[in-house]
């Protein structure tokens, strides 16, 4: 009994630091409708700043004011990104945020590194709370229960903040009608910027108390930030007591599931959220979002097939291609087997996002199940590579058929978080159930039939299969099937009302591209002979966003050019420097804010803007005022 | 002149919404811009105050040209701007709604309290702690004009302030109206109703299309029955 006791309160004091990161990311999602992927970062940002700040200052006063001003320094590090960074970008469509503020995450990550080394630290403890309680006669360290008079003190604080002064009245305000704010004469600019900042420094003070109680290292940003997704996700995003009661709920699940189901410890939490989203899609504390804002689909410029001569020139590219293996060395051709088959992984994304309008954070679940298809047939059943490719994407197929089924009922943010949620119980079965998929140590040797086993014949097999699946993919755009998911995505409500099942074409959508991206990961398998828990991971999620936004969302087809660029400068950062987050972070936040239609979409809008010019001399003044401010945007 | 509006034109994407739109407003005026729906008045007014991105064209306030500043901006020089839709804080309070409305005193326009707007509005008086989602739609619109006010505007824009409130309601709103012309401060109101456009405004400007059609006294405009009938009759 006793033991449950002190389980309970070790739960409550872990809900303390995410009940804080979690709130501020609430905050900023509430007002700026920024999903605030570097939310971790500023956590992780604000334990190495209160380590080395309470190793510097002494005595009580030290440590304290320490773990205060570090808050404080990064919450000015915040607001520096706000202003530098994101003011360029509230305008872009949200995915273009959370990717930004994904390259920062990325940046933050090797920049401790050089500041404060690889090796894990261990801080100073608390003073005043350096001992333990008696609970029921087992130990509670006292520091345990200062976390968990914190949580609630705070949770006061913030409520007191928001109802009592004219800042946190504008905050709600600005949450529910930003332009209404902005019309009755507040500065937007710098109400978003101290939001911004406010959020940060409750990130970073969740990141400072927890010095005395768990060593800081540089991956504990991404730790963090899936459990606060999932707090937010579940107590509602914009709900501040709902992010306190989902933080005591997840923690609790931690401290609880532990104990009864230690293998699928992880899942527990997952499964929760997937119910509560299920029976309320908002949060349990949530409202529903009036208008959720639409990713892709702003372009003016409709879709169409391509012209005889587009198919020409896509056909010598496609020979091109093919012709690489009579003058490429082994090492060229393993490196293009693997963007020629990241390009179908994006296509299959990008299929999903911009015809379907789903943007989902979780698409490498599919891809990793379709390389642990392959692999656990050929390893556990010795089947041979035609069936194991064949068979082996049934998996990512069934993955998706599960997945997609409750997915597809929400929308926008929480359909990202909903996926990346999904994702991470693909990969824990994976990272946990050692006996069936060897863990982290994967599955090994997985090798091609002899008839393609020269990497030359590989490659080409996964060219054509590739190719095949991406013409497929684009035929679907422009089928009778294609209309109907994007007169879905355009307007779910018109769209029934002309007796198009929308939630069912979504669901058949999901289910294809899932299957595509299944296959990709069944040629990976066997291009790497391996197959590892990490291709079900966020990481390789995020990848696949990056190609297709790199590419172009608003386009039919931009993802493979994305895969390509983005792929082959990965491989090359790698080889060339020990720091590539750092810089595929910055280069990341550059293509977001520079180029935000990606660069199929910028050349198409330059062939676009040249037609116009043509015409522009013919039309009269109005159009043609109209026109340039058009272009102006 | 309080506001000069020259040459405005608006664009909604390649949607060419207003078309060389000039109106003025004098100080201490009520002026009436009336016209059929859709003809072009809300885009007027988010246009003047900078909600519509597109635009061009001179807004002169107070001897000044705003076009270029951000909403908040011209909102703060002291032109206040009442939407059609409402668009009030249901989440907040009517206390809380008009705190964010505040902004100081200006020495050209009235100064308005909390205190002295319940005067104006005595419904909302009652309803201090109540949220902005439990009210009736009248109170609600009270509670829009109210919190423009708090921004001391010394002129205000009115959206169709009478639409869809029932005529007791509407009575109440000529009054309120009266009252804050007798304050000083200026207003530029649009109405589709030509009667309750009668009881309140001194000149009037009728849109159609997005182009000003007629521009003159409501005296003379009851002299030209054939404009009313084509421009406003239903």
């Amino acid at each position: 009994m006793s033991f449950y006791v002190v389980q309970f309160l070790t739960g409550l004091a872990s809900a303390a630091s995410l009940f804080l990161v979690a709130s501020g990311l609430s905050i900023i999602f509430g007002v700026t409708r920024i999903v605030n992927f570097a939310h971790g970062a500023f956590y992780m940002l604000g334990a190495y700043m209160a380590f080395t700040l309470t190793e510097r200052l002494s005595g009580t006063v030290g440590f304290w004011g320490g773990i205060v001003l570090a808050a404080l320094a990064v919450a000015a590090v915040g607001a520096a990104v706000e202003m530098i960074l994101l003011r360029r970008i509230y305008k872009s469509p949200e995915l273009f945020q959370l990717l930004a503020t994904f390259g920062l995450t990325l940046m933050v990550e090797d920049l401790v590194v050089i500041l404060w080394g690889p090796d894990d630290l261990l801080g100073r403890r608390a003073p005043g709370f350096r001992g333990a309680i008696d609970v029921f006669g087992q130990n509670l360290p006292s520091y345990d229960l200062f976390l968990i008079v914190i949580g609630p003190v705070v949770l006061g604080a913030l409520w007191l903040l928001f109802h009592r002064t004219r800042w946190g009245v504008l905050v709600r305000a600005a949450t529910q009608d930003r332009d209404m704010v902005a019309a009755l004469g507040v500065n937007q600019k710098w109400l978003f910027t101290s939001v911004f900042a406010a959020g940060v420094f409750l990130a970073a003070l969740g990141g400072a108390l927890q010095i005395p109680r768990d060593a800081v290292n540089h991956t504990m940003d991404l730790r963090i930030i899936v459990d606060v997704f999932v707090v937010v996700v579940i107590g509602g995003l914009g709900s501040i007591t709902g992010a306190f009661a989902a933080a005591v709920l997840v923690s609790e699940l931690n401290a609880f599931g532990i104990l009864v189901f230690p293998k699928i410890s992880i899942i527990l939490v997952f499964l929760v959220m997937a119910a509560v989203l299920i029976v309320r899609p908002w949060g349990l504390f949530g409202k529903a979002e009036t208008a959720p804002r639409r990713t892709p689909g702003s372009a003016v410029r409709p879709w169409r097939p391509l012209t005889f001569a587009e198919r020409v020139a896509v056909a010598l590219v496609f020979a091109a291609a093919a012709s690489l293996p009579l003058f490429g060395g082994n090492y060229a051709i393993s490196v293009a087997t693997e963007i020629v088959i990241f390009a179908l992984f994006a296509a299959s994304l990008h299929f999903l996002m911009s015809a379907g309008g789903l943007a989902s954070f979780g698409h490498a679940a599919y891809f990793g199940l379709g390389s642990y298809g392959v692999a656990l047939l050929a390893k556990l059943a010795g089947a041979p590579m035609l069936v194991c490719l064949l068979a082996g994407p049934l998996l990512g197929l069934a993955g998706a058929v599960v997945f997609g089924f409750f997915a597809v009922r929400l929308s926008g943010v929480y359909f990202a978080m909903l996926t990346l949620a999904f994702a991470q119980i693909a990969w824990s079965v994976a990272f946990q159930w050692v006996e069936v998929t060897g863990g982290d140590n994967g599955l090994l040797g997985i090798w091609p039939a002899r008839l393609v086993a020269t990497p030359a014949r590989f490659y080409w097999l996964s060219l054509a299969i590739s190719a095949a699946l991406v013409v497929a993919l684009r035929v679907m755009v422009f089928s009778p099937f294609g209309y109907a998911l994007r007169a879905t995505r355009d307007s779910a409500l018109r769209g029934e009302a002309i007796g198009i099942d929308g939630k069912r074409v979504q669901w058949i959508a999901f289910v294809i591209a899932g299957t595509i991206a299944a296959v990709a990961g069944a040629l990976f398998a066997y291009l790497k002979g391996s197959v590892f828990p990490d291709s079900l991971g966020i990481s390789l999620s995020v990848d696949g966003l990056v190609m297709v936004l790199l590419g172009g969302v608003e386009t039919v087809s931009g993802a493979i050019v994305g895969a390509i660029v983005y792929k082959a400068l990965n491989i090359w950062l790698v080889s060339q420097t020990e720091l590539s987050k750092l810089v595929l972070g910055g280069l990341i936040i550059v293509l977001v804010v520079a180029f935000p239609r990606g660069i199929v979409g910028m050349a198409e809008l330059v062939v676009d803007r040249l037609r116009r010019r043509a015409q522009l001399s013919a039309s009269p003044p109005s159009a043609a005022l109209a026109q340039d401010i058009e272009s102006a945007k | 002149m309080k506001l000069a509006v020259a040459e405005l034109n608006s664009f909604y994407g390649q949607a060419h919404i207003l078309f060389d739109v000039g109106l003025e407003v004098g100080a201490g005026e009520v002026v009436a811009l009336l016209g059929r729906n859709g003809a072009g008045k809300s885009t007027t007014f988010r246009s003047i105050v900078g909600l519509v991105a597109q635009r061009s064209g001179r807004i002169v306030f107070e001897g000044e040209d705003v076009s270029a500043r951000p909403t908040h901006a011209i909102v703060r020089a002291g032109l206040g701007y009442v939407p059609e839709e409402r668009r009030i804080f249901t989440e907040l309070t009517v206390d809380e709604n008009l705190e964010v409305g505040r902004q100081p005193p200006r020495r050209n326009a009235p100064h308005w309290t909390p205190d002295k707007l319940f005067t104006l509005f005595p419904n909302l008086g009652e309803m201090r702690r109540r949220n902005g989602g439990h009210m009736s739609g009248g109170e609600q619109q009270m509670l829009t004009i109210a919190r423009t006010l708090m921004g001391n505007p010394s002129l205000i824009l009115l959206d169709e302030p009478s639409e869809g409130l029932s005529p007791k309601i509407v009575e109440q709103m000529a009054n309120a109206i009266l009252t804050m012309k007798r304050e000083g401060v200026s207003i530029l109101v649009s109405e589709q109703n030509l009667h309750f456009a009668r009881l309140i405004s001194d000149r009037a400007y009728i849109i159609e299309r997005g182009r000003v059609r007629f521009s003159g006294s409501i005296a003379e405009l009851d002299a030209r029955p054939d404009i009313r009938d084509s421009f406003l009759a239903v």
